[in-house]
């Protein structure tokens, strides 16, 4: 549904995204991840016809931005960075606009506002003028103006940012509940967020594409997928010489020692399952083995990895 | 066109949504009232049993050359400052209609401002007998020379997301209108240039146009360069959006 080739954007000197090429369908929720200034933001205006890129196109639905501007930007919902609107009109007053200018008939008009205030929990509010709201009814009066067309594609640029956990946990709920029917493309860096929502994960940093894969692929790249977390009672005999000569065990971090207890982290050779020989170890040595775990991999680490080292 | 009205009828709403409205109107009525009664000889004018409105609609460029830019100068600094320039330009319209709504509901407010200046003609009916052919020319003079003005603005709004340089810029570029029929700028020109550029430079002054209009003569001309300058400086305000619409 959005076919994304070659993208590319200048500054004056700036290149601000660099050949990004990517493609989302239906029933995807696609993560657009990246640190602050890696180009999320800019790839997102281009797509939804805000600026015109370097080079490179985007489809919608088969339409060109730039040949068919009105086509593409009929399908998308778009909450820009920041959801701005304007302050001195009221959330009603904005989604009618917004419905008339969408072309829904006027018959429906009032019909569809009020499902999307219900989906976004903005009815408390709409009389009131945008610029008293919270920061939370802001985005939220954002997000309801980029569904009131129930369109096929949203575009979401950090649409979490500023919330409170509540309301956070609310709109990816409605992310989710949205998920099946339409193609989502949202931007956060809240790393958490990607695997309770989406279902692909494209990472970019420095403008250009390092990664795209669903969050568990990103996941099995951190060093500590499959890798073992160990707490024991001090005094045992185990140090970190003793844990690397276990099988499988290509290195040993001690993470924490605290209260008699100490806690070893054990990265296993090439992904090979450490947990068994672990124990039985363990069990041979008669440790006091208070907690034993295997992680799975941790984003962050993996979004350090590839973002800072500018693999 | 129906996505110009939509446009259209949300920015004139915006106008009453704060005081800023009441507040210019206010100050038009007040500052046309003061010109016309006080500087203007209104009174001797009807004196001397010629009641015109000659005085007041000889204030009016001035009065918009300071009025009107403080309308047009949030048109579009106003939607770059907040990013709602964003929303509205990924909303399925054209940069075109755009520009237009915001336009003509400026020009629509203007001209609800001059509306309440009707008073005045009513007055000199009852203080003498006018030509009211005259004075209805005068009105849309005033009304057209005053979308002039508007498009200006609305140019200089579009080029910066500073307000208070949309302000002044506007307010120069207007000047610069108005004075092309002075003696201060005639004389410069007439020294040295021939008599066709001395034309060519009056024929590009507000107050050639508007004077041959207030004075009752409809010309075909003068419709024309209102016209066509209000033509050229919303193209250019097109082209400025469309080429620099995330700076
Ligand atoms: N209008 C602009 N003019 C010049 N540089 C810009 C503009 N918009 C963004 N940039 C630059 O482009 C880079 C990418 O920005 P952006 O896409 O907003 O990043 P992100 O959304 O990933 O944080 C940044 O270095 C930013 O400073
Ligand atoms: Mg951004």
């Amino acid at each position: 549904m959005i076919e994304i080739r070659n993208l590319t954007k200048h500054f004056g000197n700036l290149t601000a995204v660099k050949d990004v090429s990517f493609s989302a369908r239906k029933g995807e929720v696609l993560g657009f991840l990246g640190p602050n200034g890696a180009g999320k933001s800019t790839t997102m205006k281009m797509v939804t016809g805000f600026l015109t890129p370097s080079s490179g196109t985007a489809m919608v639905d088969g339409f060109d931005v730039q040949k068919d501007p009105l086509q593409v930007k009929s399908r998308i919902g778009y909450l820009p960075e920041g959801a701005p609107l304007y302050g001195d009109m009221t959330p009603l007053s904005m989604l009618k606009f917004v419905a008339e200018v969408r072309g829904i008939p006027a018959g429906e008009r009032n019909g569809r506002i009020a499902d999307v205030v219900g989906k976004v929990h903005i009815e408390g509010v709409l009389d009131q003028r945008i610029d008293t709201l919270s920061k939370g009814f802001k985005r939220r009066v954002g997000l309801a103006q980029a569904l009131v067309h129930d369109p096929e594609v949203l575009i979401l640029d950090e649409p979490t940012d500023g919330l409170d956990p509540n309301q956070k946990h609310d709109v990816r709920q409605l992310i989710r509940e949205m998920a099946q029917e339409k193609c989502i493309v949202l931007s956060t860096h809240i790393l958490e967020e990607v695997p309770a929502v989406c279902t692909r994960a494209i990472l970019i940093a420095d403008g250009a594409l390092k990664f795209d894969g669903t969050p568990l692929e990103m996941q099995l790249m951190s060093r500590r997928h499959n890798a073992v977390a160990l707490t024991v009672r001090a005094g045992g005999g185990h140090d970190i010489a003793a844990l690397s000569r276990i099988e499988g065990v290509d290195a040993v971090d001690q993470v924490d020692a605290a209260n008699g207890f100490e806690s070893f982290l054990l990265y296993p050779k090439d992904d090979v399952a450490i947990l068994a020989p672990l124990s039985r170890v363990a069990h041979e040595n008669n440790w006091e083995v208070e907690h034993l775990s295997v992680e799975k991999g941790r984003l962050d680490e993996v979004f350090r990895q590839i973002t800072s080292t500018g693999a | 066109m129906r996505n110009t009205i939509t446009i259209f009828k949300r920015e004139l709403k915006s106008y009453f949504a704060t005081p800023v409205a009441y507040v210019f109107i206010i100050a038009f009525l007040f500052l046309a009232g003061g010109f016309t009664f006080y500087l203007g000889n209104f009174y001797t004018g009807t004196e001397q049993d010629q009641a015109t409105l000659q005085s007041f609609f000889g204030f009016h460029p001035w009065l918009y050359l300071f009025l009107l830019p403080a309308i047009s100068m949030r048109l579009w600094s106003e939607e770059r400052r907040v990013g709602t320039i964003e929303l509205l330009m990924t909303l399925p319209i054209t940069t075109m209609q755009a520009v237009m709504g915001k336009f003509l509901a400026a020009w629509f407010f203007a001209g609800i401002v001059l509306s309440l200046t009707l008073p005045f003609w009513f007055t000199v009916n009852y203080l003498g007998e006018p030509d009211n052919g005259v004075i209805l020319a005068g009105f849309i003079g005033s009304f057209l020379m005053s979308g002039a003005y508007l498009a200006i603005g609305s140019f200089f709004s579009a080029v910066t997301r500073n307000q208070i340089i949309a302000f002044v810029t506007s307010i120069v570029a207007c000047l610069l209108f108005i004075l092309a029929g002075f003696p201060l700028v005639t004389d410069a020109v007439s020294g040295w240039a021939p008599a066709s550029v001395l034309d060519t430079v009056r024929s590009f002054s507000f107050l050639t146009h508007f004077n041959n209009i207030t004075r009752g003569l409809i010309d075909l001309r003068d419709l024309i360069f209102f016209g066509t300058l209000m033509a050229c400086f919303l193209l250019a305000n097109v082209l400025v959006i469309d080429v620099k619409k995330a700076d």
